[in-house]
């Protein structure tokens, strides 16, 4: 067919940023992918212990100091990763490496602490139905705290080098950001059904 | 024009015409050879080879399914055994479900999407060369394990306890399981694809109400992807660990329950049949308006049927379990449900025979494809209401009633399509016509041929003749359908032979096609059959839903954007009014590698817990050689 212009992109970016860029968008539907599988798991969780008579089955209730330790580190984390997020924003290479050497630090420490974790249980994966399914709660976030902290640990690696000041790392600074939210946001749900309904 | 201060690389309107192709093909292309093959992110090339390796999965199933045919024509017959028949029966069920049907359509949607949108690449080209990898894999893995004896013998959706640790001994259950984590994970990862795809990269002018039904299909389809698929991959790794490290999820004995198996499977698997079926009525609402010569009746009505059925699928899972001891009460709601869903699949049929009805149709074997469809998909559609019932369905459970009903809704509804749609589509595919003598032939025998075969197996599933069992005895009054249906399969295959002698044929020496051989309105036909390696040498803008009918002579196109950077345009959500020029990226050999280590990943650990851990380390490896920017064009921004 014959071609009519009608319209010149010539004064476009080069790249989008937030809801501009597709990755952001990639990102959130891996979001509620991952979301999802959450939602689902819980949901054994819940089906499980209204199949039981007695739960948490032959056991006591996890004890709450590591959980609530993570759940509170997770949660502190929140400032230093929106703060990082408005850096890269405003595309401030300088405090961007701060602020993600930081997150890196911050995704790992919960993960230390998560090793005390899973003895707080109380029960093995393998005891009963009851150890299978926290043990999988636990550890599918576990799961994914390691994932975003390699992110976070081979964007950061990214950031200082030459690579590192471009409109396209800082939006994949702010992604990232964004997907340690949800990390976060995922574990409070968790930590709920855990450590507080075995409590009811 | 004023040019961004940004922009150092040439630009489409610095050059000429032949200039220009010339250098967009230099940026698009896909280098010859092995390598290249290998490398390549092309939505086209990959959208193709999903497409073929579909077909020879349907193919692979089509001879398990004859074996059956065979083994069941008389009483007693000893072709195959009790054990070869289970594996044979769960292979034809699992392929055709997990390699054949949902593969296929997403990669239909592949191909065609980014060109009906009008777009030059998918989004997430790499992850979309990975998804494949992925598929292939499964699929192998899958078929390997049946060729060592080692193929899963427990059904297609693998019912606890048989496929638990006490009954399922052996890896056979695994390689189920694993083959649904390769499956799920390259469903999902096309749906992503797709949604961004849809979302984001619409041509300028494209708002919500232009997109073409068919994309809106992929789209709704996209989301159901994403919604259900997390049910099974948590299903099926859950039952791995029960076998592997011994976890008790579906162990009566220490607190698990078998039924959570079915409510897991069921809440993907309902949702499973509309992802196989919405594409398949996205096509026949695209493919009809050449046909009839004019607009889909009824745009908004099939839209919106197809997202009130998407929302439905969630919420019908319980009927494949009636039979299971449920509450009265969830059994009468979710029969509300499997009813009220008829409701959107009404609506599409009144409007596509308003379409036909007020059109002037043009009987081309797409066309028929269409018609065997509705005619099929009705049926079927009866057999659903009626097994939606609660009483009915108890009496007809497990029989070859059910068999009877989804051969038709799954063969009627979604194969069909999709025979019509390689018709309709195949010149875009390949640049050549399909032949439409063998093409009627083709239909024809496959119409009658399927009807045949499927429709005594409701007489037979009245009878009472029970699904998965390998012989009978001849005192039972089943011999006669049972030949019957034998010798009607042959009539069958001899229409997907055919069917599959045209497609050869016809690409090696099919009458060669022009851009828009059947008058259709929809963007993919605006470009070259088969379209470059860049799509449209310039965006198209959209004005109207029917943008080739609205403007018959010139195409109106966007310029300003350059030629040695892999360029496309990112628009807004609702209004696809254009945010960006953004780059694609290049080709790349790192998802191969991705692939492969998570492959070696996925089938280690079917042997041992610790395959995740050191297994995961080379799968980090590729994704960060993935990752890492190259500093090519693609990275400025």
């Amino acid at each position: 067919m014959r071609e009519r212009i009608v319209l010149d992109l010539g004064k476009l970016p080069l790249h989008g940023l937030g809801t501009a860029s597709v990755t952001w968008w990639g990102t959130l539907a891996f979001m509620l992918i991952e979301g999802t599988g959450f939602a689902l798991a819980i949901a054994v969780y819940l089906y499980l212990m209204s199949m039981a008579t007695a739960w948490p089955i032959n056991t006591q209730a996890p004890d709450l100091l590591p959980g609530t330790l993570v759940t509170l580190i997770l949660l502190a984390s929140l400032v230093p990763n929106v703060l990082l997020s408005r850096w890269a924003e405003q595309q401030d290479l300088g405090k961007v490496r701060i602020g993600i050497v930081i997150m890196s630090l911050l995704g790992t420490v919960p993960l230390i602490v998560r090793i005390f974790e899973f003895p707080a249980l109380k029960v093995s994966w393998d005891s009963n139905a009851y150890g299978s399914v926290v043990w999988t709660l636990l550890g599918l976030h576990t799961i994914h705290i390691i994932t975003d902290l390699v992110d976070t640990l081979v964007l950061a690696a990214l950031m200082f080098t030459r690579h590192g000041h471009s409109p396209r790392r800082f939006g994949d600074v702010q992604d990232n950001a964004m997907y340690w939210n949800f990390v976060v946001a995922t574990w409070l749900p968790i930590y709920g059904c855990i450590y507080w309904l075995a409590r009811l | 024009m004023n040019r961004p201060a940004t922009t150092t690389g040439m630009r489409d309107i610095d050059i000429a015409r032949t200039k220009l192709t010339g250098a967009l093909a230099e940026t698009w292309t896909t280098p010859s050879g092995f390598w290249g093959a290998l490398a390549t992110v092309d939505h086209k090339i990959i959208g193709r080879r999903y497409i073929f390796t579909a077909f020879v999965f349907l193919a692979l199933g089509g001879v398990l399914a004859a074996l059956m045919r065979i083994q069941l024509a008389q009483p007693e017959a000893r072709l195959l055994g009790p054990d070869r028949y289970n594996q044979i029966f769960t292979m034809h069920g699992a392929n055709m479900m997990f390699l054949f049907a949902v593969p296929v359509m997403e990669a239909v949607a592949v191909y065609l999407v980014p060109l009906m949108v009008g777009t030059r690449n998918i989004a997430f080209p790499r992850l979309n060369a990975f998804s494949y990898w992925i598929y292939l894999a499964g699929g192998m893995l899958l078929w390997t394990a049946f060729a060592l004896d080692m193929g899963p013998d427990v059904g297609w959706f693998a019912y606890v306890p048989l496929s638990g640790p006490q009954y399922g001994a052996g890896k056979r259950a695994d390689i189920w399981a694993q083959m649904i984590t390769f499956t799920e994970l390259s469903a999902l990862a096309v749906a992503v694809e797709l949604v961004v795809t849809i979302f984001k990269q619409r041509a300028p002018g494209m708002t919500l109400d232009r997109i073409p039904v068919f994309v809106w299909a992929m789209l709704v389809t996209s989301f159901l992807v994403i919604m259900a698929m997390p049910a099974i991959m948590i299903a099926s790794t859950s039952l791995i660990l029960d076998r592997l490290v011994g976890t008790h999820f579906y162990n009566p004995a220490e607190g698990g329950d078998v039924l959570l198996w079915q409510h897991l499977f069921w809440f993907f698997g309902h949702p499973e049949v509309y992802i196989i079926f919405l594409p398949a009525a996205g096509m026949v609402s695209t493919m009809i308006e050449p046909f009839a010569r004019r607009p889909a009746f009824g745009y908004l009505g099939l839209v919106m049927a197809l997202i009130a059925t998407g929302i439905l699928s969630f919420g019908l899972w319980v009927h494949h379990m009636f039979v299971a001891g449920l509450p009265r009460l969830g059994d009468s709601f979710f029969t509300a449900s499997s009813m009220a869903i008829a409701i959107p699949a009404g609506i599409q049929i009144f409007c596509w025979i308003a379409t036909l009805w007020d059109g002037r149709p043009v009987f081309k074997t797409p066309l028929l494809f269409i018609i065997g469809f509705i005619v099929t998909f009705v049926i079927g559609g009866l057999t659903g209401v009626m097994v939606a019932s609660v009483p009915f369905d108890t009496q007809v459970h497990d029989t070859y009633f059910v068999v009877a009903h989804f051969h038709y809704v799954l063969i009627g509804g979604a194969v069909f399509p999709l025979l019509g749609t390689i018709h309709y589509w195949f010149p875009k595919l390949t640049g050549r016509m399909m032949s439409e003598t063998l093409g009627r032939w083709s239909f024809w025998l496959i119409f009658i041929g399927f009807n045949a075969t499927f429709f005594p197996m409701h007489i037979l599933g009245l009878e009472g003749m029970p699904r998965r069992i390998y012989t009978y005895q001849p005192d039972l009054p089943w011999h006669g359908l049972n030949l019957f249906i034998s010798l009607s399969a042959v009539i069958l295959i001899a229409g997907f032979l055919l069917f599959f002698v045209n497609v050869i044929r016809s690409a090696r020496s099919g009458e060669v096609a022009p851009d828009n051989p059947w008058d259709a309105p929809t963007l993919e036909w605006a470009t070259t059959s088969p379209p470059p390696s860049y799509n449209f040498a310039m965006i198209p803008v959209v004005g109207s839903l029917h943008p080739l009918w609205s403007e018959r002579d010139t195409l109106p196109v966007a310029d300003g954007l350059r030629t040695d950077r892999r360029e496309l345009i990112v628009t807004t959500l609702a209004t696809a009014e254009p945010q960006a020029r953004d780059a694609s990226p290049q080709n790349s050999i790192w998802p191969l590698w991705a692939a492969i280590a998570t492959t070696i990943m996925l089938i280690w650990s079917i042997f041992s817990p610790w395959a995740v851990v050191w297994g995961s380390i080379p799968v980090a490896v590729a994704l960060i050689g993935w990752f890492w920017p190259k500093g090519t064009p693609e990275d400025e921004s």
